[in-house]
Parts: C-alpha cells; sequence; structure tokens
C-alpha cells in the first residue's frame, strides 16, 4: 500500500551508509514470523542503535521487532527473566529495578532490544567481571524463515546458540530469550572518578581495580604533549544500603536538528575536552548516584547523533591483546591525535577474561578504545582505514557493531570463526555488513 | 500515590490483543487487577496473558472467542462474571479500520466493518449497560475514533462505525450514568498499532502506551469523553467547525 517514496529511511545510529530498504515490515507477535511474500532477503533490527551497517539491509525487508515487547515470565526468587526479543533494556529496568533486579550487562545507551543485544553480544563496564551479555543468557528461541523453531542454550543446540549470540540478526529471527537477571538493593551506584594521565597509569588502574564491578575510563583523544591520554578513571558499584527502588527517568531533552557540521571542530572539541577533563575538581572524587546517569548520561538527550549534522558519523571500536596492547593503544592515540579529528568522548575499558559464547562475538582479554568521528569528506574513512590496520597489526579486531568500514578481508582475519558462523546463516537473511565483509558490496571511498 | 486504589479491580477487555487495550491493560496489571482476556486468536491471547501477568495481574484468563458471533455474548459475558466475581470495568476494544476503498466499492466490504465495529460492541454494550445499571456501579470504557466526529473521504466507513458507536454511547450514559455507572468514550487519533501497522507514520502518531495512560487517567476523573492524546479535541473542533459547503471540497 505505502509506495517506496512514502517509505522513511531506516538509519543506524551512525547515519551512515544510508541505504534504502524495500519494506519495513512489522513483527508484533512471533507469529507474524515468517512472513508470506518474502522479496529478496530480510532481516531482523531493533531500535537502530548499531552504528553501521549490521542493521541495515538495500531493497530487503526489515523485520522491526520492537512491537515483540511482551514479558512472558519472570521469577522473582531466581531473577529469571523470559521476554520477547523487542523488549527493550529501558523496559526491563523499568520492570525489574523496583523488583530489586537489574541488568546483568548494559551498554551504553538503554534504548537497544533484547534481540539486538544478543545479535550482537553486547558489553558494558562490567565486563572484566560479568562477560558479555550472551554469558548471561539462559536459552533463546530462533525462528527460521521456512518457520522452524530452534530452542537454543549453551547446552542444547549449542551450535545454534554459538551461532546466534553474537551473529548480528542473520541466523533467523530471535522471538524471545531468558536472561538471568541480577539482584540489587537499591538503585545507585558508589562512583568514584580518578584523573590519570597517560597510558600506564591507566592500565596500573584497570589492574589495581578488578574487584570493582564497573571500571571504564574516558580518554582525551585531542590534547597532546604533557596532557597526552590524560583522562579521568570512573568506577562504580550497585551500593550495598538499601534505598527505594526507583527506576530511572525519561529522556528529558531532544536533539531537534541536525547540527551543521562545522560546529565539530578542533577548537571546540579541545574546549569540550578540556571542560570536561576538569569538571571533576581534584584528583579523585567519590559520590553516590543514580545508576541512570551512570550509565545512560547520553540518553538523556534523544538522537544526540544528530550533533554529527546530516552525514553522520563513524565509530571505531577495537579490542587489543594484553601482548602488545599497550603498544598498540598508543599507535592508536597518537594517530587520532593527530588527525584532529576525534570528537567528544572516548571511552578505554579493559576487557576481562571471560569467554564470550558466540562465533562472531567481540570482546577478547585486553584493552577496548571506542570514539567517534565525523564524516570528513578524505580524511575520516582514511583514519579509520589507517586505525584498523594498526589494529590488525597487534593482533586485536573491531566491533561489528560498531563498524562501516572493515574490508571483507580484514573481517575474515578478525573472525576466523566467519565460515564456521557462515554454515548457520538463515537463506532468507542477509544484511549491508554481511554483504561488505563477505565482498558483496563495495566501501566507499 | 493513592490514586491506583481507586483503579477498577476485576477487568473485562474485549478485544485484548487490540495494541491500545495491551497497553492500558498493562497500567491494570501493575495495579494487580484481575483480567479476564476476550480475543480471536488463542496464540496471541496467551501471549498478552503472560505478559500480564509477569507484570504484575493478579489473575488472567482468557477466552477466545470471535466477536462478531454475538450469540456468543451472552454465555461469554456470564463466564467473565462468573470468573471475576463482578464486573467493574469492561473495556471494549475490538475493531476493524477495513479498507476504504474496498468498502466503498462493495456493500459486503462495508458491512463487516459496520458489524464488527458498531453491531457487535452494541450488543455487548446492551448487556453490559443492564448489568452495570442493576449494580448501580461500573464503568464501561469504550474505544471509539476521531474518526467518528465526521465523515471524510479517505475513511467514512470506519468513521461512521465509530460515530454511530459514539453517538449510541451517548444515548447509554444519559440513561445510565445517574444509576452511577461511567459511560467512557474513548476517541483516539493515530496510534501506532498493529491496526495501523502498514500506514506511513505521521507526526501526529501517538504511541499506545500514551494513549493507554490518558484512558486510566479519564477513568480516574470519571470523564465522559475524552480524546487522546488530549490535542485531537481542538483538532476535531476545527474540523466539524468548517461548514460543509466548503468541507465537502476539502481532501481529508
Amino acid at each position: 500500500m505505502a509506495s517506496t517514496k512514502q517509505l522513511p529511511l531506516f538509519e543506524s545510529w551512525g547515519r551512515y551508509p544510508r541505504l534504502q530498504a524495500a519494506e519495513l515490515a512489522p513483527i508484533h507477535w512471533s507469529t507474524d514470523f515468517p512472513r508470506q511474500s518474502v522479496a529478496p532477503a530480510q532481516l531482523p533490527v531493533g531500535l537502530g542503535r548499531s552504528y553501521g551497517d549490521v542493521c541495515l539491509l538495500e531493497n530487503g525487508v526489515l523485520l522491526e521487532t520492537s512491537g515483540l515487547d511482551r514479558f512472558l515470565a519472570f521469577d522473582p526468587s531466581t531473577g529469571i527473566l523470559r521476554c520477547e526479543a523487542g523488549v527493550s533494556l529501558a523496559q526491563i529496568l523499568d520492570f525489574a529495578v523496583p523488583r530489586g533486579f537489574f541488568l546483568p550487562v548494559t551498554p551504553g545507551t538503554k534504548f537497544v532490544t533484547v534481540g539486538g543485544a544478543i545479535a550482537n553480544d553486547i558489553h558494558g563496564k562490567n565486563h572484566h567481571v560479568a562477560g558479555s551479555f550472551g554469558c548471561h543468557v539462559r536459552q533463546l528461541e530462533l525462528v527460521r524463515s521456512d518457520g522452524s523453531s530452534i530452542i537454543c542454550s549453551p547446552e542444547r543446540n549449542a551450535d545454534w546458540f554459538r551461532a546466534t549470540v553474537g551473529g548480528c540478526g542473520l541466523t533467523g529471527l530471535i522471538t524471545w530469550a531468558e536472561i538471568q537477571m541480577r539482584p540489587i538493593v537499591s538503585p545507585r551506584i558508589d562512583y568514584e572518578g580518578i584523573q590519570f594521565h597517560g597510558i600506564d597509569e591507566l592500565i596500573e588502574l584497570f589492574k589495581s581495580n578488578s574487584g570493582i564491578e564497573y571500571t571504564v575510563a574516558w580518554i582525551d583523544c585531542v590534547s597532546t604533549g604533557a596532557n597526552f591520554a590524560r583522562g579521568i578513571y570512573m568506577l562504580g558499584d550497585h551500593s550495598d544500603v538499601p534505598a527505594p527502588l526507583v527506576a530511572g527517568g525519561k529522556a528529558k531533552l531532544n536533539f531537534p536538528v541536525d547540527l551543521p557540521a562545522v560546529f565539530l571542530n578542533r577548537h571546540t572539541m579541545r574546549a569540550f575536552n578540556e571542560v570536561y577533563f576538569h569538571k571533576q575538581f581534584g584528583k579523585r572524587v567519590k559520590s553516590l548516584v543514580h545508576y541512570e546517569p551512570f550509565f545512560y548520561p547520553l540518553d538523556a538527550v534523544l538522537h544526540w547523533n544528530r550533533m554529527y549534522g546530516k552525514d553522520g558519523l563513524l565509530q571505531f571500536q577495537c579490542a587489543l591483546p594484553w601482548e602488545g596492547g599497550k603498544e598498540g593503544m598508543i599507535e592508536l592515540l597518537r594517530a587520532i591525535t593527530r588527525s584532529g579529528l576525534a570528537s567528544f568522548l572516548a571511552v578505554l575499558k579493559a576487557f576481562g577474561d571471560i569467554p564470550s559464547p558466540g562465533m562472531l562475538s567481540f570482546p577478547m582479554p585486553g584493552l577496548m578504545l571506542a570514539l567517534d568521528f565525523p564524516i570528513r569528506e578524505g580524511v575520516s574513512f582514511k583514519l579509520l582505514d589507517n586505525l584498523a590496520s594498526i589494529t590488525r597489526e597487534h593482533g586485536g579486531r573491531l566491533y561489528s557493531a560498531k563498524d562501516a568500514r572493515m574490508t571483507a578481508e580484514q573481517f575474515q582475519a578478525f573472525y576466523p570463526q566467519w565460515q564456521e558462523f557462515s554454515r548457520y546463516v538463515d537463506p532468507g537473511f542477509d544484511s549491508a555488513f554481511w554483504q561488505r565483509v563477505t565482498g558483496r558490496r563495495p566501501i566507499d571511498g | 500515590m493513592g490514586e491506583k486504589n481507586k483503579l477498577p479491580k476485576r477487568v473485562l477487555a474485549l478485544g485484548a490483543t487490540s495494541g491500545i487495550a495491551e497497553a492500558t491493560l498493562r497500567l491494570f496489571a501493575e495495579s494487580g487487577a484481575n483480567l479476564f482476556l476476550v480475543g480471536r486468536n488463542a496464540a496471541k491471547l496467551e501471549a498478552v496473558r503472560a505478559d500480564l501477568m509477569a507484570r504484575g495481574a493478579a489473575s488472567a484468563d482468557v477466552y477466545t472467542v470471535d466477536l462478531n458471533d454475538t450469540a456468543q455474548h451472552p454465555a461469554l459475558l456470564e463466564q467473565a462474571v462468573q470468573t471475576l466475581g463482578a464486573i467493574d470495568l469492561a473495556l471494549l476494544a475490538h475493531g476493524v479500520l477495513g479498507d476504504q476503498e474496498a468498502a466503498q466499492a462493495d456493500y459486503a466490504v462495508a458491512e463487516v466493518v459496520l458489524y464488527t465495529n458498531f453491531l457487535s460492541a452494541v450488543s455487548l454494550i446492551t448487556w453490559l449497560a443492564n448489568y452495570f445499571e442493576k449494580n448501580h456501579a461500573g464503568v464501561l470504557a469504550v474505544i471509539s475514533s476521531v474518526a467518528g466526529d465526521r465523515g471524510r473521504k479517505s475513511n467514512y466507513v470506519y468513521g461512521a462505525s465509530k460515530g454511530a458507536l459514539s453517538i449510541f454511547l451517548d444515548g447509554v450514559r444519559n440513561r445510565i450514568d445517574r444509576s452511577g455507572v461511567q459511560v467512557l468514550t474513548i476517541k483516539p487519533g493515530f496510534v501506532a498499532t498493529p491496526m495501523t501497522s502498514h500506514l506511513p507514520k505521521g507526526p501526529l502518531f501517538a504511541q499506545p502506551a500514551q494513549v493507554a495512560k490518558g484512558i486510566v487517567r479519564a477513568i480516574e476523573r470519571r470523564s465522559d469523553v475524552v480524546y487522546l492524546p488530549p490535542f485531537w479535541e481542538l483538532i476535531m473542533l476545527i474540523i466539524c467547525s468548517i461548514p460543509e459547503r466548503i468541507f465537502k471540497k476539502l481532501n481529508l
């Protein structure tokens, strides 16, 4: 009924690349899938918070899963939650926090679906103690485009489980999943922020605080000289002092327009990083904060990606193994600083050694760096390609959920299990990402 | 905080798998209500039931029936009373949007829309109005539509079914409000539900959760007619005030 002209463009969070799907098919009930007519291929999508092209499929059918938003069972004695795959982490928090439970793993936004969290095997600030999201999925249902249903778990149909966790939505439609939640007695986080200068100091902080549940560092990728690789190391634990279990508030601000690209430049970024570093007065600051600003500071501003203008943004996120990781990280930071392209928030974290369950899961023991770049003609792509090369030289890998640039050759080197994985891809499913990393779609510039 | 206690406890939902009904029932489930869920599709009803139980409903029973089969209505309603003990709130939410182009070309298509949205509702409301009147208590909340306020070429068959429903409810209210029964006519605008999933979404589309909150508020305030979101009251005021000689030339 709706013509192609009327069809809104489904965008990833980076808004790059821009690829027009043939159809957006809302899935409200698990019985809405498989669909009667399926032209050329399909791909499940959630809330579009992945950055590159894992949630895009040109001329394909995007199965919009956010209508699968039902809780199916919750056992307050065990904290086991079974819900449909379109339930968002925000909806889970609203449900679970008043009942004394929290997400076992949460990323930096709560506006992702359970299906997306599994498909990208997301991680959080507690990776060193909790592993990735997939480590807390007890079982899930996968429905294939031929209508067959596979219940899988680490024990049952374990190969399907390993393919689907981190499988970028390509193995079929996840209809529901069962998640092990963790108990809390307070919605608050015991927070501490520590200023640091340089990677050595930061690695020391990660090593000496490995017993703290949540650790992450914000790192200044603009400043040079004595301020090179300075930042704020942030630690948090769920408060053990009982307090009223109130879930977080709703987003209060909305970034209303695409900011003209000129606003993000070397000078504004330098100013921002200077202010951010000194927003904390003194070397160490402790406070008790609600989980909302601790985990989701950017969720307070809906559509903050518009700040990067209509051309969108690129995210770079890599993991480097401990072996040579420090040198690799310094090399990456030097290249970024030199480029002058770095923006607001660069995040550095130490991954722990809990194995991720997925064949294509991203985390590996070592260091992780993530930051955004505006898209500037001629320079941004070159920088990202350079960073990917450095990552590869140091035995690391890039995160598919954030990437729009890696070549098929790079992907296949980063994820040598990809051939094993490809046997589990649903024949009716595809994605722009999968086309790219299997050499079926060219990369710009 | 005390407001939640005033919410009706024993709730009958007719068309419980509709997007607006489901969102509204979640709020009643969170307040610990007993629910009786009626719908056509057993698998969908079961998914809704599980969700509402997880959210805190004291009980949730399901009854699978095609509400177009009005002969089944008395048995269904008696079963609801028996299961719940009594009905404090009946929410009528079943309905079809229909295909205007098909309906204007073929009376048989229009008849289905009118039957489902109006006549089957009349059958249910007649029974429920008498039940509530006899009890001198209860809330009869019925989902009509802003489309029923004025006929437009883009959806006048649906609009006529909902307009007739609104007028019928005005009459029922005039009759039983004085017996202590709240008759609430709910007039949503565009809502992003399965019913409208094939339509391109404009800025006027509301989320079902937002409409659900408005329904609960209208029940708490004992309103008669509620437009949801409330700005539709103004839009419809303007639309209804346009003289017919001009209106008939507009493309609405």
